[in-house]
């Protein structure tokens, strides 16, 4: 799992019917600082209705992003699992 | 997942035979600005999407979910067609 900031959003008309309903977020990874940028940006499926500019918990990983969303075919390969409040280091 | 921009066809007449009928294109990986993100992929497309598209693309064992045989051997899919993307840092 790794930590993302939320910059946007993708939207697609054409797309296959297991995305229905989906919402797709970019996001960018971040260090533990929330701030600085960590690696290139991706898209996500969200499961905790996060938004823009929100620090988030994503997992990319196909099997997990699976599990969360409840379904066990479903081609997603990246998931926002979790909305962050706040992180304490050392 | 990741965004890109179609780029070409791939065309390949001799291929692994769990390959046939499976539609090839190759794609740039992209950024929310358009700004390119590591270099060109070949990736199946069972969504139909052309040259000039945005699209989204899924890679791993989930590209292969994404085809209407489950368990073709391909590791990067085409999953939408991207209307519209909105990002702001």
């Amino acid at each position: 799992m790794i930590l993302c900031r939320v910059i946007g959003n993708a939207v697609s008309t054409v797309k296959l019917p297991v995305y229905e309903g989906h919402t797709v977020l970019v996001c960018r990874p971040v260090k533990w600082d929330g701030k600085t940028p960590n690696g290139h940006v991706f898209l996500a499926s969200d499961s905790v209705q996060a938004g823009e500019g929100d620090l988030v918990l994503c997992a990319r990983e196909g099997n997990t992003a699976r599990q969360i969303l409840a379904d066990d075919d479903s081609p997603v390969h990246a998931v926002v699992m979790g909305i962050v409040d706040d992180i304490h280091v050392g | 997942m990741e965004l890109a921009r179609v780029i070409g066809n791939v065309v390949a007449t001799r291929k692994h035979k769990a390959l046939e009928g499976v539609k090839l294109l190759l794609i740039q990986p992209h950024d929310h600005n358009g700004e390119a993100q590591g270099d060109p992929i070949v990736a199946a497309d069972p969504i139909q999407a052309g040259v000039g598209d945005v699209v989204q693309w899924i890679c791993g064992r989930e590209a292969a979910l994404a085809l209407p045989d489950t368990f073709t051997p391909v590791d990067a899919s085409i999953v939408a067609i991207v209307d519209h993307v909105w990002g702001r840092e």
